[in-house]
């Protein structure tokens, strides 16, 4: 598959009275066509910051841009300028967000919302862009399409309002849709609704996506490749089979260790992964997993480990990989 | 005596909804909580789950009376609740604590740890001064807490550490039954495992009754003996965790455990899901008939006209209540 999206050494940091915030440190990765890759890790690590440098949507100051290069069609997005990037922005690469309600306006109708942008990027004019909105409406599931467009957000249900978003998303036909954890908010049997829209939705139209989440129950049923962060930084990478099976960093056996499944029965011991996330302001000098580490060796508090690859599809950055796939903790001991 | 700690009959909790502003009219009711009926055993922890709004913190709070119910009973060690009063139920809320959602909203930013977790032995009059103060850092220290952090502001703790401070001050004053609701649902997936655990360690030492709410399923499965799902307003099925994992009756828990995404990739990529279609209903107009009877792939003519009746389809063993018109 060709690369659409290829991310090199971005480092974003935000200047603060407590001092620099080192959001995101050196993260480099590639996004195929058409595939979907997710981005987990806990809150405050950086996957949010992350995407939205992408398409320069970080508030500046205090925040700021202070390395790397984002190539997307043969162009750098980070030497865009405004107007460049807004052509970019919402058209060939498309964002939803965590909470669908602050990201909707509120006094303004479905339909205005949804006919703007298509009227903006793709130059429609009303009854083409009514029309247009009707088809989105209908795509992402929501009954009644054509007399639902004069209502206003507060009167659609917490995933109806997700389905609007999605479909704004969608409304010029992008080539990446990032989905910021974009069913965090809604019920289980909601979020099912969701993922299985955004599946099929990938099969109809082809594009390729980059799913933001906490969660690794969602994550195995929806992406092909998986990229876990930590502090800032991106500490292991996978084929999604693969990450589950073999997970090679202690951080990412540990998130796995420490969740319930549904499927395995009471009285299995869940291994927490005792202590927190370090302070972006201070982070550490060696791997900033390490105090929480219990493969810890000197090594690891001197010198931060560079994530490297240990097979062609398997990146992980940690001195004790080898040590770590060899001597994992069994379930229930 | 019964070996129940806690007997729910027929609870109802509706909140009235007024219209005008001057000569308020009662034009209907929030159905919060519709008549459900269940029993917790001593030592056991039972999970009630379900999704947004259908009545679960309602639940736990009119349970433990910080509600005037509706209607029902609630009966604690064979006593009634509902028709108690002042000192009397005072001296049983004592037994029974409760632990909050979200650690940054329910702890007081301006009391010290010390004063946070120390405040329901004043409420209650327990002790003097001194022995109040040994008592807090005593407490500290069983949640995993350093007792030099008495003096410290809730500010300067995480989401995780918080949660045991609330924890804390839930076990000051050495109550039998504790409503936790949704004590995880706000912190990291790392550091859920930590609160989880300390909560089963706990109620190992010290025979705690648990009614622990959550709309995670595989947490509540982790961790409750039985579980009792809940759909807008009423109980839809009760059961032990292991039951209701490998024979759920109702559709609505057939649905719900579909949906929770299990992180294993190759389980995924083979599973089918019953997805549900719509939303749920609207808890001052509940339909007619079942109230899951909008969703329900197998709803029958009946099922649009008559509530079904809440029977136990278990064996002498096991008890596995069920309200759906199938059985
Ligand atoms: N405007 C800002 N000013 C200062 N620091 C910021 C700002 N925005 C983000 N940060 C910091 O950058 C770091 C990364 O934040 P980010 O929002 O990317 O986390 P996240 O991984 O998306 O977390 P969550 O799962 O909670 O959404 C955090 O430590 C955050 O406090
Ligand atoms: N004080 C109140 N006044 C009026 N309506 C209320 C009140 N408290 C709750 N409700 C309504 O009662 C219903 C049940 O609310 P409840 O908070 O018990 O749900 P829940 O199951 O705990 O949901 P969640 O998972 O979102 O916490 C909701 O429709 C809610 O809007
Ligand atoms: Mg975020
Ligand atoms: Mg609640």
């Amino acid at each position: 598959m060709a690369t659409l999206l290829e991310v090199k050494g971005l480092t974003t940091q935000f200047f603060t009275q407590d001092g620099v915030v080192h959001a995101v440190s050196d993260i480099s990765y590639k996004v195929d066509e058409g595939e979907t890759l997710a981005i987990v890790g806990e809150s405050g690590c950086g996957k949010s910051v992350g995407v939205m440098s992408l398409i320069k949507l970080i508030p500046q100051p205090p925040g700021k841009i202070v390395a790397g290069e984002v190539w997307f069609d043969g162009k750098d997005l980070l030497q865009m300028n405004d107007d460049e990037i807004r052509q970019v922005r919402g058209n060939r690469i498309a964002m939803i967000f965590q909470d669908p309600m602050t990201s909707l306006n509120p006094v303004l109708t479905i339909g205005r919302q949804i006919t703007e942008a298509l009227q903006l990027h793709l130059g429609m004019n009303n009854e083409q862009a009514r029309q247009r909105a009707v088809e989105l409406l209908e795509l992402v599931g929501i009954p009644g399409a054509d007399s639902r467009l004069d209502d206003y957000p507060h009167q659609f249900s917490g995933g109806m309002r997700q389905r609007v978003m999605i479909a704004m998303g969608l409304s010029c036909n992008p080539q990446l849709l990032i989905a910021d954890e974009p069913t965090t908010a809604l019920d289980v049997t909601i979020q099912a609704q969701i993922v299985d829209l955004v599946k099929g939705l990938k099969h109809k139209i082809g594009m390729a996506i980059i799913w933001i989440t906490h969660d690794l129950g969602v994550v195995a049923g929806l992406a092909e490749r998986v990229i876990v962060m930590y502090a800032g930084q991106i500490v292991e990478e996978a084929e999604v089979h693969d990450l589950y099976a073999r997970p090679h960093h202690p951080y990412t056996l540990g998130l796995l260790k420490s969740i319930p499944r549904l499927d395995l029965g009471k009285g299995e011991k869940l291994i927490p992964i005792e202590g927190l996330p370090p302070d972006l302001v201070d982070l550490p000098k060696g791997c900033p997993f390490a105090a929480r580490c219990t493969y810890r060796i000197e090594k690891c508090l001197a010198e931060n480990p560079p994530a490297e690859y240990v097979t062609s599809s398997h990146r992980v950055a940690c001195w004790r990989w080898e040590y770590v796939i060899a001597n994992q903790p069994q379930a229930g001991s | 005596m019964s070996d129940n700690l806690l007997e729910v009959k027929n609870l109802k909790m509706y909140f009235p909804i007024t219209k005008g502003i001057i000569l308020q009219r009662h034009v209907g009711d929030v159905k919060a909580v519709d008549g459900i009926s269940f029993n917790i055993k001593h030592g056991e922890t039972l999970g009630l789950v379900g999704e947004s709004g259908c009545g679960k913190s309602t639940t736990g709070r009119a349970i433990l009376q910080l509600y005037h119910p509706t209607g029902g009973n609630v009966l604690f060690n064979g006593e009634d609740l509902t028709l108690m009063k002042g000192e009397a139920l005072r001296h049983q809320r004592r037994q029974m604590q409760m632990i909050f959602q979200d650690p940054y909203a329910s702890l007081n930013p301006r009391l010290t740890v010390g004063n946070i977790v120390g405040e329901p032995l004043e409420v209650h009059k327990i002790g003097n001064a001194k022995e109040r103060r040994e008592r807090v850092q005593e407490l500290l220290k069983v949640v995993g807490l350093n007792p030099y952090f008495v003096n410290r502001y809730p500010h300067e703790f995480s989401g995780g550490q918080r949660q045991r401070i609330g924890v804390a001050r839930a076990l000051a004053v050495n109550p039998e039954f504790i409503v936790a609701d949704e004590p995880i649902s706000a912190l990291d997936v790392s550091i859920q495992a930590q609160i989880v655990n300390l909560l089963e360690e706990l109620q190992a030492q010290l025979g705690l009754t648990y009614l622990f709410i959550a709309h995670d399923l595989s947490m509540v499965r982790h961790i409750s003996d039985r579980i009792a799902v809940m759909y807008l307003g009423h109980l839809v099925e009760l059961t032990d965790h292991e039951t209701l994992y490998s024979n759920p009756l109702h559709p609505y828990t057939q649905a719900l455990l579909s949906a929770v995404p299990i992180p294993d990739p190759y389980i995924e990529d083979t599973r089918q899901r019953i997805v549900l279609e719509g939303d749920v209903p609207s808890p001052t107009n509940p339909p007619k008939g079942c109230n899951f009877c909008t969703r329900c792939a197998r709803a029958m003519d009946i099922c649009f006209e008559t509530d079904p009746e809440w029977k136990d389809m278990g064996t002498a063993e096991e008890e596995h209540w069920v309200a759906c018109h199938l059985y």
